[in-house]
Formats: C-alpha cells, sequence, structure tokens
C-alpha cells in the first residue's frame, strides 16, 4: 500500500484495480512489489480478492486498470503458457487421465524436451517431494497429501522462477497440514524460488513467509513480516485478525510524541504506542496481546484490575477471561509455571501492561 | 473368513480380547453374537434385502417379460421356425425322403400321388396358398403352381364319376345314406371309401359345416376307385342303400382309365416336372431350417444342398446392412462434430443460461418424431424451402436445385437433426464434472490452448464421447421411421425392409432372421466398442 518503490523488483502490481462486473471494486488500488526468492503470502478473509490477485498474476484474468510486472517486464498481454509461473491450485487440478510421471511430464514435454532429458527431471522432481515409488499411479490413487506433493512437484518441475500456490493445503487435515508447510518451506529455501502463497489460515501465514499481505475488501491493510506484522500492527483490522487481541475503547486526550495518552471509557488513562490514532479528542481502540498483560501489582506503568470470571486449563498455559473496564472478553495468558500464584473465579487482581505493547489504533 | 480371523489374530495385540469379541467354532469358522456361525446369520440377513430388492423389481421385470422377452424371443424363433412345409405336406415329405434330390431325375409315382394326398387337404382347409407364399421365398412361382394343382385335384377322380356314371355321386345324400350310420354294409363293401369318407366328416365337423350337406373331397372318390377295382363278394353282392349305383359304377369301373398323377401334376403345371422344384421342396421339408438366415445374409442352397451366393441381382440385405452401418456411423459422427461444441458451450456458461440453452436442446422431444421429420420435408424438398431461398438468392438456377430429400443426404440430414440431443446430454453432463481449473493448469504448465484442450480437456470427454457415441448409434442402426419418410430408396435403413417383410411381404421368418443379425451385428459391435474404449469409461454423468 505504500510500496512506491518497484523497480527492480522481480514481481511487480502498480496501481492494480479489478472488477468483474463493472460495478464494485474486488481488488482496489493494489500496489506490491516483491524481490527475487522472496516468500510472499496473502493472507485475508474469504472474497478479499487473493485469488483474484493470483490469477491476475498467472494470466487467467486481466486487470482493469494498472501493470502487473514479472522481472521489470509488463505481461499484461502474454497469455497464461508464456509467463513460465508455476502454480498449484487449491484441489490441485491433477489431470486424471495421467499417471502421477505423465503429469510431471506435461510441462516438459510442452516445452518439446527431449525425452532422456524429461525422464531425469521427473525423477528428480520426484525425488524432492519423496514420491518416487508413485509414479505409475493415477491422482486417484493418491492420498490428499501425496497429491499435494505431486501438484507440488509439478509446479516446480519445469524450473520456473515464480511459483504461486492458491490454498494449497486447505483441504489437508491440521497435522498434515503442518508437515507440508515445513516441507514447502524448506523446498523454497532449497530451490530459492519466489513464492506467492495465498491462504486464509494465519498460523500459516506466519509460520512460512517472509513477509506477509493482509488483504481486506480488495486492499492490502499491511504488508510486513510475520512478526512485525503480530506486534505491530498497523490498524485495528490486522490486530484482530492475526492473533488473539484485547480491544479496549477510548478517547485520545493527548499525544506525547510516540505515546497517546488514552482514557479508557469511564476508567482510568493509560498510555500506548500512537500508531494510527488521532490527535487529542478523538475516539481510538487500544489493542493488547494477551499474553503481554502482566498480572498483579508490578510497578507496570498502566495499571488497572480486572475480575476473573473464566479459567481455562490448556496445559501449558491457563486462559483467563477477565473483566476489565466494563468489557468481560479480556483475555489474559498466564504461563502455567511456579511463578504464577493461582487466580480463582470472582476475584479482583490488579493487571498492567508496558507502554510498547499496547497500540493505539483508528477506532474501527 | 477363516483366514481374515487368523490374520485378525497375529496382528491384534491381545489374542484374548479377539477371541472374547468373536467365537469360532469347531471348524474355525467365526460365530456371531447368538452362536450361529457369522457368514450364516451374514447370509440371513441380506437374504431380507435381496427379497426386497427383488419385490422392487418384480412388476417391472414380469411387464417386461411378459411384453417384450417372450414375443420377441418368439418373434426371433420364427427366423428359424418351418412348420408350413411339414404340417401341409406331410405325405409327400415322407414320400421324398429315400430321394435324391442332386440325382437330376423326378421323384416316383409314390410321391406325386402322396402330393395329390397332401393338396387335397390343403386345398379344403385353404393353407395351400400359405404354402405357396413360404416355397415362394425360396424360389418363384411356386404360388401359380398350387393354385393351377389346387384346381387339378379339386376333382381329380370325381370327374369321371361325375361325367360318366352319373350326377349323383356329387349328391351328399348319396354318401350320407351309404356311411351315414357307421358301421353298415356299405362300409363292408367300400371299406377304404367308408374310412375315407370318415376322414373327411371328421375334418368337416372341426372346420364346423356339416358333411350332410358338402360335397366330399377328392381323395373319397380316388378310394372309391380303389374299392371298385379290388372288387369282392361284398360288393359285388351289395344289396344296401344306392345299390342301383353302387352297381352300375362297378359296372363302368373298367373302363375308367386316368392320368398318373406324375402326368396330370405336369400336364397342369410343366414345373411340377423340374426336379429342381421338388428339391427346394425337400429342403425345406424339416420343422427348422437355415433357409430365412441365409437370405437374410444373401445366400441360399443350392439344388446339391451347397450354400452359395445368392445371384448378384437378388443380393439386397449384405448391401442394406452395410449402408445401415455406414450411415449411422456417418449420422454418429456428425452429432459428435455438432453436439461436442454446443456441449462445451453448455456446460461453460452461467447456470441460468445454460439451463435455458438446455430446454432449447430437449425442445425437439416435446414435438413428435414425425412433425419433425415432415417439417424436414418441406425444408429440403425439392421445392422446398431451402431450395427456393438458394434460387431466389440466386445461387442455384432454377433447374439446378439441390436433390436434398429423399437420397441419403436427407436421412442424415433429418437423423443428425433427431438424435443429437442424445450425443449432447451425455456429452455436457460429462464435461459439466471437468473443473475448470485442469485447462488453467495446463496453460500454466506452458500449454497453448490447443495443446490443453487436446492433452488436458478432450481426453477427460471421451467417456461422455463414448456414451453419445454408443447411444446415437445404436438407436440410428436401428431407426425406422425417418428412413422411411425421407430416404427415398437410397436412404432405406434394414429396419425398413424389416418393417416391409412384417407388414407387407408377411415373411415373418425372414424378417425375424434380418432382426437377429441385426442384434448379432450390435452385439458384435459392442463387443469391439468395450475392447476399444471399455465399457467402464462410458459416463453419463
Ligand atoms: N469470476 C468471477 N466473476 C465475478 N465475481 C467474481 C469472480 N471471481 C471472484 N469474484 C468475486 O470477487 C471477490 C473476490 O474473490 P476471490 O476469489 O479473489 O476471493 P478470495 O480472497 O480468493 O476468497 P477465498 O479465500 O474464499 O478463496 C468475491 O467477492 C467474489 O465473489
Ligand atoms: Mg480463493
Amino acid at each position: 500500500m505504500t510500496e512506491t518503490q518497484s523497480d527492480g523488483a522481480f514481481v511487480a502490481f502498480e496501481r492494480v484495480q479489478k472488477s468483474y462486473d463493472g460495478e464494485t471494486l474486488v481488488v482496489k488500488d493494489l500496489n506490491l512489489a516483491m524481490p527475487k526468492g522472496e516468500f510472499l503470502t496473502m493472507l485475508g478473509p474469504s472474497g478479499s480478492g487473493k485469488t483474484t490477485c493470483l490469477m491476475m498474476l498467472a494470466g487467467f484474468e486481466t486487470a482493469t486498470h494498472g501493470e502487473i510486472r514479472l522481472g521489470g517486464k509488463g505481461i499484461n498481454n502474454i497469455p497464461p503458457h508464456k509467463r513460465g509461473i508455476g502454480m498449484v491450485f487449491q484441489n490441485y487440478a491433477l489431470f486424471p487421465h495421467m499417471t502421477v510421471a505423465e503429469n510431471l511430464s506435461f510441462p516438459l514435454e510442452v516445452r518439446k524436451m527431449p525425452k532422456a532429458e524429461r525422464k531425469a527431471k521427473v525423477e528428480r522432481a520426484l525425488d524432492m517431494v519423496q514420491m518416487s515409488a508413485f509414479g505409475g499411479r493415477r491422482p486417484a490413487q493418491l492420498s490428499g497429501g501425496q497429491q499435494q506433493r505431486i501438484a507440488l512437484a509439478r509446479a516446480l518441475v519445469f524450473e520456473p522462477e515464480l511459483v504461486l500456490m492458491d490454498e494449497p493445503l486447505g483441504a489437508l487435515d491440521k497435522q498434515l497440514r503442518e508437515h507440508m508447510q515445513y516441507e514447502i518451506k524448506h523446498l523454497h529455501d532449497r530451490l530459492g524460488v519466489t513464492v506467492v502463497y495465498v491462504t486464509h489460515d494465519q498460523s500459516e501465514a506466519l509460520t512460512m513467509s517472509d513477509r506477509i499481505a493482509v488483504f481486506n475488501d480488495g486492499v492490502v491493510q499491511q504488508l510486513a513480516p510475520p512478526e512485525v506484522l503480530y506486534e505491530k500492527p498497523d490498524n485495528a483490522f490486522v490486530a484482530g485478525f492475526i492473533g488473539e487481541n484485547n480491544r479496549l475503547e477510548g478517547r485520545v486526550t493527548a499525544i506525547e510524541g510516540e505515546e497517546a495518552v488514552v482514557e479508557i471509557d469511564g476508567q482510568a488513562s493509560v498510555r500506548a504506542s500512537a500508531i494510527a490514532c488521532g490527535g487529542a479528542g478523538e475516539r481510538t481502540l487500544l489493542s493488547i496481546r494477551p499474553e503481554r498483560v502482566i498480572l498483579g501489582d508490578t510497578g507496570a506503568p498502566n495499571a488497572l484490575s480486572g475480575k476473573v470470571v473464566e479459567l481455562i486449563y490448556l496445559g501449558d498455559h491457563i486462559r483467563c477471561r477477565m473483566e476489565v473496564a466494563g468489557h468481560d472478553d479480556f483475555i489474559v495468558k498466564i504461563p502455567n509455571s511456579h511463578a504464577h500464584a493461582a487466580l480463582t473465579v470472582g476475584e479482583t487482581t490488579p493487571i498492567g501492561w508496558q507502554t510498547d505493547d499496547c497500540r493505539a489504533l483508528d477506532a474501527a | 473368513m477363516s483366514t481374515t480371523a487368523e490374520t485378525l489374530s497375529s496382528d491384534a495385540p491381545s489374542p484374548e480380547a479377539q477371541e472374547a469379541a468373536s467365537e469360532t467354532d469347531a471348524r474355525g469358522r467365526l460365530l456371531a453374537a447368538d452362536g450361529t456361525p457369522l457368514k450364516l446369520s451374514l447370509a440371513r440377513a441380506l437374504r431380507r434385502q435381496k427379497l426386497r430388492a427383488l419385490a422392487l423389481v418384480a412388476p417391472l421385470l414380469f411387464f417386461v417379460l411378459v411384453s417384450f422377452i417372450f414375443p420377441i424371443g418368439g418373434m426371433l424363433l420364427r427366423s428359424v421356425q418351418n412348420d408350413i412345409v411339414p404340417d401341409t405336406l406331410p405325405r409327400t415329405i415322407a414320400a421324398l425322403e429315400d430321394w435324391d434330390p442332386a440325382s437330376d431325375v423326378l421323384p416316383g409315382e409314390p410321391a406325386f400321388a402322396a402330393l395329390y394326398t397332401d393338396l387335397v387337404v390343403a386345398t379344403e382347409r385353404k393353407t395351400h396358398t400359405r404354402l405357396g407364399s413360404r416355397l415362394n421365398y425360396a424360389a418363384g412361382g411356386y404360388s401359380s403352381m398350387l393354385r393351377k394343382s389346387g384346381r387339378l385335384v379339386a376333382d381329380f377322380h370325381l370327374d369321371w364319376f361325375e361325367k360318366k356314371v352319373s350326377r349323383d355321386w356329387d349328391e351328399p345324400e348319396v354318401f350320407t345314406a351309404l356311411f351315414g350310420e357307421g358301421e353298415g354294409p356299405a362300409a363292408q363293401a367300400l371299406p377304404k371309401t367308408a374310412a375315407a369318407y370318415a376322414a373327411w366328416a371328421e375334418e368337416m365337423r372341426e372346420q364346423g359345416e356339416d358333411p350332410a350337406k358338402e360335397e366330399p373331397w377328392d381323395l373319397v372318390y380316388a378310394a372309391l376307385v380303389e374299392d371298385l377295382r379290388a372288387g369282392g363278394p361284398a360288393l359285388t353282392g351289395y344289396s344296401g342303400p344306392q345299390a342301383e349305383l353302387i352297381a352300375e359304377t362297378l359296372a363302368k369301373i373298367g373302363e375308367y382309365d386316368p392320368p398318373s398323377y406324375t402326368d396330370a401334376f405336369i400336364k397342369s403345371d410343366k414345373d411340377w416336372g423340374d426336379p429342381d422344384n421338388w428339391a427346394i421342396i425337400h429342403q425345406l421339408s424339416g420343422r427348422y431350417t437355415s433357409s430365412y438366415f441365409l437370405a437374410a445374409a444373401d445366400l441360399e442352397r443350392n439344388t446339391d444342398g451347397e450354400i452359395v451366393d445368392k445371384p448378384e441381382e437378388e443380393s439386397i440385405y449384405i448391401f442394406l446392412f452395410e449402408r445401415t452401418l455406414f450411415l449411422s456411423l456417418t449420422i454418429t459422427f456428425s452429432c459428435l462434430l455438432l453436439g461436442y461444441p454446443i456441449a462445451w458451450l453448455l456446460s461453460n456458461l452461467p447456470l441460468r443460461i445454460s439451463n435455458l440453452l438446455l430446454i432449447l436442446v430437449l425442445l425437439p422431444f416435446w414435438t413428435s418424431l414425425l412433425v419433425r421429420t415432415s417439417a424436414w420435408i418441406v425444408l429440403l424438398q425439392q421445392e422446398g424451402v431451402i431450395n427456393d431461398l438458394l434460387v431466389s438468392v440466386g445461387i442455384l438456377s432454377d433447374s439446378g436445385r439441390l436433390q436434398m430429400m429423399f437420397n441419403q443426404t436427407g436421412t442424415i440430414i433429418a437423423m443428425t437433426h433427431i438424435l443429437l440431443p442424445f450425443m449432447i446430454l451425455p456429452l455436457y453432463s460429462v464435461m459439466k464434472t471437468i473443473k475448470p481449473n485442469y485447462l488453467r493448469a495446463a496453460k500454466s504448465l506452458g500449454a497453448t490452448d490447443w495443446t490443453a484442450f487436446w492433452r488436458v480437456y478432450f481426453p477427460n470427454t471421451v467417456p461422455g464421447i463414448g456414451a453419445g457415441a454408443i447411444l446415437v448409434f445404436i438407436l440410428s442402426i436401428g431407426y425406422y421411421i425417418t428412413p422411411e419418410l425421407v430416404g427415398g430408396t437410397e436412404g432405406v435403413f434394414i429396419s425398413n425392409r424389416i418393417a416391409y417383410h412384417i407388414s407387407s411381404s408377411l415373411n415373418w421368418g425372414l424378417a425375424a432372421a434380418l432382426a437377429s443379425l441385426l442384434l448379432i451385428v450390435v452385439l458384435a459391435l459392442y463387443w469391439v466398442y468395450d475392447r476399444i474404449v471399455g465399457i467402464d469409461n462410458v459416463k453419463l454423468g
């Protein structure tokens, strides 16, 4: 969104807009630049335009406005088969009438590669995804995870510089999904290809990406590395979408340099880093991660008190739901260690946080 | 079952637990909870399901059996049945038993005598014309031979009695008086005549007529001649009813010198003197015959009993079969050519529009086949809409109007139109299941539009093509109405010939043989098809 310096980038979207029906913009003013070798994830709720962006990049949809560049050249008028972009589809789209090996050799055949070379490459690709024994099978005879690997191998076998993946793990169960996330990540590290990855699973995005573009409503809300996204969300949407997040509404009473003084409705005044709040007098939304809340009277700069409403034992930590400043959905994660005294439901306890950990954002 | 049990217990972590869960009996079979062998109780449980399934299909099964399988079976049986000849000429066939049809000599007098007897009976029963038509299927001329001989045998002996002895001999009362009371003196004097009369009277009663009012058939007179010639004391001393007439006849019998049956038959129609005509009767003497099938395949038996090709000008069926196959293939192919793009379009349009278009595809089913076919006649005939248009635009001259109807072109056009939905529907439903992502995947992998279509899309539509092609082909190979109406002479199918033999020439045996051959051809093609395409690959949706 703030990216303008797209010269020299490997993949670049410049002021791209897309509308299917001429009435609503599905993608609004997309600006995005990726260096070579990056693993970029498009993350966002359903219908936010992720697939549309991917399809424009792959050439199956045309941008209504703006330019998409690949390796410095505009590709708006290059047909999909000449773009040399590998693609993994949501449901793999393995050709059902071909064996696994034939599927892999298809992109090589259409490139008129000699047979011996083809065979070697197919074997190497199968090896890469540890599926060497399955070359003779039909896709229907493979499990979901195996099909996924073949789809991956097929997108990589012709050595494209850019690979697009549209929710490739969406159909897998949780365990397999996590396993495949690591495998894809390792492949990316090993081969150095540039990857654009689409998902609406935030933990997947956090695990795998170099950078994440959070989409909402056709606009990139924030484009940043995972840790920045998590710890320093730019706005209320990103804060709410990535990870768990406590929200407290209030009004800015003063801006002091980087910090804002916020009066929580009907309660004490606290300090927070001023990120996207307006000036004094504006309403704002405070965002604090549950694990950053400090329990007990430890002299934290921002002190409030909360009443324990519910305690959930989760093994490594305890989730504590509290009533704070009139909101009864304030969550605190308490590590399950000796350092923490046991709480009981109904008890009132002091809470606090570091000013850095609390961010004053736009009032959504 | 027992092997499963073994593997189960060998894999299971604790064999005791396994044993507790499923007991086995002395023979190692698994037992169900109530102690019956598991297999048995499973079969019992399944039996109820099977019975229910059977009860559900029973009405249809019954309907199909009664209204379809049995009649069709009976019809197909006709292709080998040949009851007419042995039923009508039993004595002749018996007499021909020792005759060698390859010898090229006429059968002897006994065969002609037997023919005389058979024909008298056949004429009386009016079955001789049916026999004539049946024999005519094998070679021409029999109908007229039998018609003439029918007149000959009607009064072969009676003629003499009537003209040379007394008019009284053709009076029914004379015979009633002689043999009316069964065992009378007349029956002793004329035993053979009495027997012949009794046989005839029986026949009359069977036909619902009164023998006392009818002139007896000529066999009675033949027997009378024999009796009179044999003479004997009972006859010379006869004094029963009609004694005067008998005495007078007996006195004159010496003068009676009828021609031999052989001569009489040949005189009535010289074809009876041709051994080949007898050879055909001999060939057709069995109750079952291959002659219909031979005829359906343009073959026949020569007089030596060998199977040979029919003369060129009489061979039509093989040619018709070939034409039917060729036209059906052409129609199937043009349906595919026209239907494939339509099905593709339908499967790629938004559902609302494609449903509307699908209704248009099905629209032809709402109008009668006859109307549609006639509409094609209106359009395509020489004075029809299309020709008129082409002439008025100046593309054709008035004398150069295209002949598009009443020939193969007409058949192909009209049938392609009529059968098109049967191609489009299976194609459409198969294409509907092909995800657009396949094409996209192919293109992203570097395939051009054409390669993506040919290597990825097309192979996935093969099951639909298979289903559509087999539907259209099998429907068209047996099609009747449209070729009949628009095919002229060049464009008719084998079914039109079958229909002709069923309803016009009444040669049901040949019709049945042609139909059976058609069935065999279709089954053979189906087998080939299964070999090439694989019937499991056929999908209707
Ligand atoms: N072919 C199309 N024609 C019309 N509208 C479309 C088309 N494809 C997508 N849309 C609309 O565009 C918007 C964005 O769709 P898109 O598929 O890009 O979402 P997405 O972010 O990939 O969602 P998901 O996570 O559910 O896959 C949606 O509102 C969708 O209805
Ligand atoms: Mg999507």
